[in-house]
């Protein structure tokens, strides 16, 4: 029996790029089942923070977020910004606020 | 004044001041703007007034002049077109086939362009910079 | 490999679908698993569609003319450098490089957040994933680059020759990197209002930073713009408020407020409906943008070829218009504020103003230019607006703005009161008074809003430089540095604040620019014989002679130029002289046109003349012309039109270099007359100057601060509180 498909090289050489993008296709096909599925499968899956360490990173971020202010204060009354009484004002207040912070920790924690 | 109040007077005026600005937008966007038309609507047109017209500019009809360029244009799809007279620099992509929007005011048998007005649409299906003006 | 190239973006049009329901199912079951295979289902498309943009870059560069989109907007005569840039001149390869661009950044923010925000990062993720899906869906059933000709073209239609210039190549990637940055924080604020989170600052921490590079690239994108509307256009402006344009202030706007706004959340608690609101306005806006340059809806735009995609686009943006309100209503509990407005003189109301203004000024931009549509609605008529209505709105609300930018970082919280106040804007107002007076004695009190405009840009400049004097002088007093030494450190301890400084100083520079360039230019258009001369400004414009020439690449024909040289001088004597042209490209389509008539009906560019300075910008282009060479054309056209085919190709190419010499030759001996645009524009490279300054002052707010030096002092801090709360 013989073959009706033409044997010029033009081609076998187009059958050969189609085969080649096939294979390449069936690879990254396979390649992305295989890393998007990992976790199903049980591989390593990152372990996120559960809901209470959400909140306690939420609040370790308010703590960070209110020295900063408490910081920023000091520079400003330095710079000749804030006058004596005010920052002093500020400064307590901006204190009071991270005893807060620091008391919701506390409580977040335990 | 009890903050409660003061707070409520404050979005009293923030509101007003809205309502306001987006008042006298409305009404000079109504004054100012001028009508779009194509080259059948410009068959009706009152001399003296201002018109946006987008068309495409006839083959063959380009006439450079001491001053800037003459031509014609017509409708995108049709054969109704208007003779422009137009002073000042060219666009750089301007040429006959392709489509236009220049601000016109009708004096006698003519419209007279806008300087600065004419705008020149890219051929291509799609560019990054769409226009460029005069 | 167009195949394959199908193939990858068939793929990540199938892992996104697959990635929200995972990520979905994932969030609602609390199932870890789920919720990181649709996190890799992200960083899958970014490899895939990675791929797919690399068999695109290759095909252009490699000038593969079988692939559809390279034979269109490529050609082997395009230098290396916008073949590569040439795949994003098309419908589909932009597309495809905003596709790439938003995988990017969103593997770059989950892989980022990957151990956080457990509630709110799997719907961020399938909210990206939509639009990924959305974007992948219209390269593979509408607009697709990979589509081949079935007959390989030898020869491409090559760039438009007025986009071969590095601004505009770098322009559109510098947009899209914008837009595609600021789906990230509107994709974590759904999220975050889904799982009742948007009460907390959670999702702003995290994307603080994408918003910042967000906005920032696209100020430099939309810059770009005018940078190269002003240098390589033959109109002399660098803004036209042209719909393309606003398209891209429009987000930029609404995320400038954002930006501001959530520091009033971090630092109070407040703003809270106002900084979601403004976040999703901004993705959605940047969405409409990205559909309003390809759509055809608004005249100005370039409508050519209606595009195909105006429905899916319409239809996504009703869905994210209908989403963010709705669920803005729905948690509208939880965005209540924490603390109150004390006074209407403090840092918190001046923000507030900030967002008032900022939205009040897209308010203007977005209905000038929808107003076409807006008016054919409510009066059957469509209508347009020009220019001057939007300077109008605009130009105050600008001045307003960089007032604000003078007062509002200065200003004190809660409450300022007078010695405060005093105590801070004294100086830089009584600087920015005795400017105005000296400017106004000099003439500039003609145009009061420029004026204006530059009182406040000298306010804000003083302020800025009060608050550098001020933290190098606390720095040296504390570390003995030297000032130089000094201003390093202050700076990198304070990264975001000395950083915001600077892009308010630049923002004023660039502002300052604006309205000299605007009020005080001097613009002309004059037709001049050779050895006449035209008054623009202070300085003097003579067209000394004409100038032509024909520009080859490899051998081949590229450009006819015909220009002028003109010699500017002032009071007598020379300041520069300019070479403005008109380049004519032959035209590639034959149908009609005359063998030697083509080389003329081609594109057209110009070549400005350029003189810039610190002072002042001269400027100047011109259209040569060339009636009285159409007779030698035409002629030529008839010559070898009746002896065609009767010579061999070489020689027939020689003849025509001949014929084309002497036309240009003829022009020289003609001298000829030719149209000038003169201007002469004060402060225009202050514009330039200012975004410079506004991207240090960026790209300084957007670095990450050192580690231990931050620790060392919430250390102290903490020190400190402990204290006090072993005390309470």
């Amino acid at each position: 029996m013989r073959h009706a498909w033409p044997r010029t090289s033009a081609a076998r050489s187009k059958r050969s790029v189609d085969i080649l993008a096939l294979l390449v296709i069936v690879a990254v096909l396979t390649a992305v089942v295989v890393v998007v599925s990992a976790p199903l499968r049980g591989g390593r899956v990152e372990r996120t923070r559960g809901a209470a360490e959400d909140d306690i990173a939420e609040l370790e971020a308010r703590k960070e977020a209110k020295y900063r202010e408490i910081r920023d204060a000091e520079m400003d009354l330095r710079t000749g910004k804030l006058s004596r009484e005010d920052h002093r004002a500020l400064d307590r207040q901006l204190r009071a606020e991270a005893v807060e912070i620091l008391k919701a920790l506390d409580d977040a924690r335990s | 004044m009890p903050p409660a109040r003061k707070r409520k007077i404050r979005l009293v005026v923030a509101l007003s001041a809205a309502v306001l600005l987006a008042g006298a937008l409305v009404y000079t966007s109504l004054l100012s703007s001028n009508e779009a038309v194509t080259p059948s609507d410009l068959l009706a047109a009152k001399a003296g007034a201002s018109y946006q017209l987008t068309g495409k500019v006839v083959d063959g009809s380009v006439r450079n002049t001491s001053s800037g360029v003459d031509f014609r244009v017509r409708d995108r799809e049709g054969t109704t077109a208007v003779p422009v007279t137009y002073s000042g620099a060219v666009p750089d992509p301007f040429r006959e086939g392709r489509e236009v929007i220049v601000t016109v005011r009708k004096e006698g048998a003519t419209f007279v362009g806008e300087r600065d007005s004419l705008v020149t649409k890219c051929p291509s299906k799609f560019t990054e910079d769409a226009t460029q003006r005069s | 490999m167009a195949t394959v190239g199908r193939a990858l973006l068939i793929l990540a049009l199938a892992v996104a679908f697959y990635g929200v329901a995972a990520s979905i199912y994932g969030a609602v079951r609390g199932r870890d698993e789920w919720i990181a295979s649709g996190r890799r289902s992200v960083y899958a498309i970014a490899a895939l569609v990675t791929g797919a943009f690399a068999i695109l870059e290759v095909a252009f560069l490699r000038s593969d003319f079988s692939f559809a989109t390279v034979a269109s907007h490529s050609s082997t005569t395009t230098p290396t450098f916008y073949k590569g840039a040439a795949a994003w001149s098309s419908q589909e390869g932009s597309l495809l490089l905003w596709l790439w661009l938003l995988s990017l950044w969103s593997s770059l923010v989950l892989f980022a957040t990957r151990r956080q925000l457990r509630r709110v990062a799997p719907y961020a993720t399938a909210v990206l994933l939509g639009f990924a899906a959305f974007f992948a869906g219209l390269l593979v059933f509408r607009e697709t680059p990979f589509e081949l000709l079935a007959v390989v073209p030898p020869e491409g239609n090559g760039l438009n020759p007025l986009l071969r210039h590095p601004s505009m190549m770098i322009h559109p990637p510098m947009l899209y990197s914008g837009y595609t940055l600021f789906t990230i924080p509107f994709a974590f604020a759904i999220g975050a209002l889904i799982t009742r989170q948007v009460g907390a600052a959670d999702w702003i921490r995290a994307t603080r930073r994408f918003a910042l590079g967000a906005w920032l690239f696209l100020g430099i994108g939309i810059l770009l713009g005018a940078r190269w509307s002003y240098a390589e256009l033959g109109w002399g402006g660098y803004w036209a408020w042209d719909p393309v344009e606003n398209a891209s202030l429009l987000p930029w706007l609404t995320g400038t407020a954002f930006i501001h706004s959530i520091m009033i959340q971090e630092k109070r608690g407040m703003l809270k409906i106002w900084n979601v609101s403004l976040v999703l306005a901004t993705g959605t806006l940047a969405i409409l943008g990205t559909f309003l340059v390809r759509s055809g809806i608004l005249d100005s735009i370039h409508a050519f070829g209606a595009s195909t995609l105006g429905v899916p686009f319409v239809i996504l943006i009703g869905i994210l218009i209908a989403s963010s309100v709705g669920l803005v209503v729905l948690r509208r509990n939880e965005l209540r504020s924490e603390n109150r407005l004390d006074s209407l003189l403090s840092r918190e109301a001046i923000f507030l103003l900030n967002n008032l203004v900022l939205v009040a000024m897209a308010f203007v931009v977005f209905w000038g230019t929808f107003w076409p549509l807006i008016a054919e609605a409510l009066t059957g008529t469509r209508r347009a607006l020009g220019p001057p209505w939007f300077d109008k709105y605009t130009v105050p609300l600008a001045i307003v703005l960089v007032l604000l930018s003078g007062i509002g970082p200065v200003i004190a919280w809660r409450k300022a009161t007078v010695s405060n106040a005093r105590r801070n804007f004294l100086l830089p107002a009584a600087a920015a008074f005795a400017l105005g007076a000296v400017l106004a004695a000099l003439g500039a009190a003609d145009r009061p809003l420029a004026l204006a405009m530059f009182v406040c840009g000298a306010f804000v400049v003083a302020s800025v430089g009060q608050e550098f004097w001020r933290g190098v002088g606390v720095r040296r007093a504390m570390t003995g540095e030297n000032p130089l030494a000094a201003l390093r450190s202050l700076v990198a301890r304070n990264r975001r604040r000395y950083g915001g400084y600077l892009v308010h100083v630049g923002m004023a520079l660039l502002f300052v620019g604006v309205a000299a360039s605007t009020a005080f230019n001097d613009a002309r258009d004059v037709r001049l014989a050779p050895g006449q001369s035209v008054r623009s400004g202070d300085y003097t414009f003579t067209y000394e002679r004409a100038t032509s020439r024909i520009s080859t690449h490899d051998g081949e024909l590229e450009k006819i130029s015909f220009g002028a040289v003109v010699d500017v001088s002032r009071d007598g004597r020379h300041v520069t002289t300019m070479r403005p042209e008109r380049g004519y490209y032959p035209s590639r389509d034959l149908r009609g046109l005359g063998p030697v008539g083509r080389f003329f009906e081609g594109e057209a560019t110009s070549e400005i003349g350029l003189d810039a300075g610190l002072r002042r910008d001269i400027w100047t282009a011109m259209t040569p012309d060339i009636r009285r060479l159409l007779p030698t054309i035409e002629e030529g056209d008839r010559v070898f039109a009746a002896a065609a085919g009767k010579l061999p190709p070489a020689l027939e190419g020689q003849a025509l270099g001949a014929a084309l010499e002497g036309i240009v030759d003829k022009y020289l001996a003609d001298r000829p007359q030719a149209t000038f645009r003169v201007i002469s524009s004060p402060l225009v490279t202050w514009i330039w100057i200012g975004s410079i300054v506004v991207f240090l002052g960026g790209l300084i707010a957007l670095w990450p601060g050192p580690d231990a030096a931050r620790r060392k002092v919430t250390a102290r801090y903490a020190a400190r509180v402990a204290e006090d709360l072993g005390r309470a």
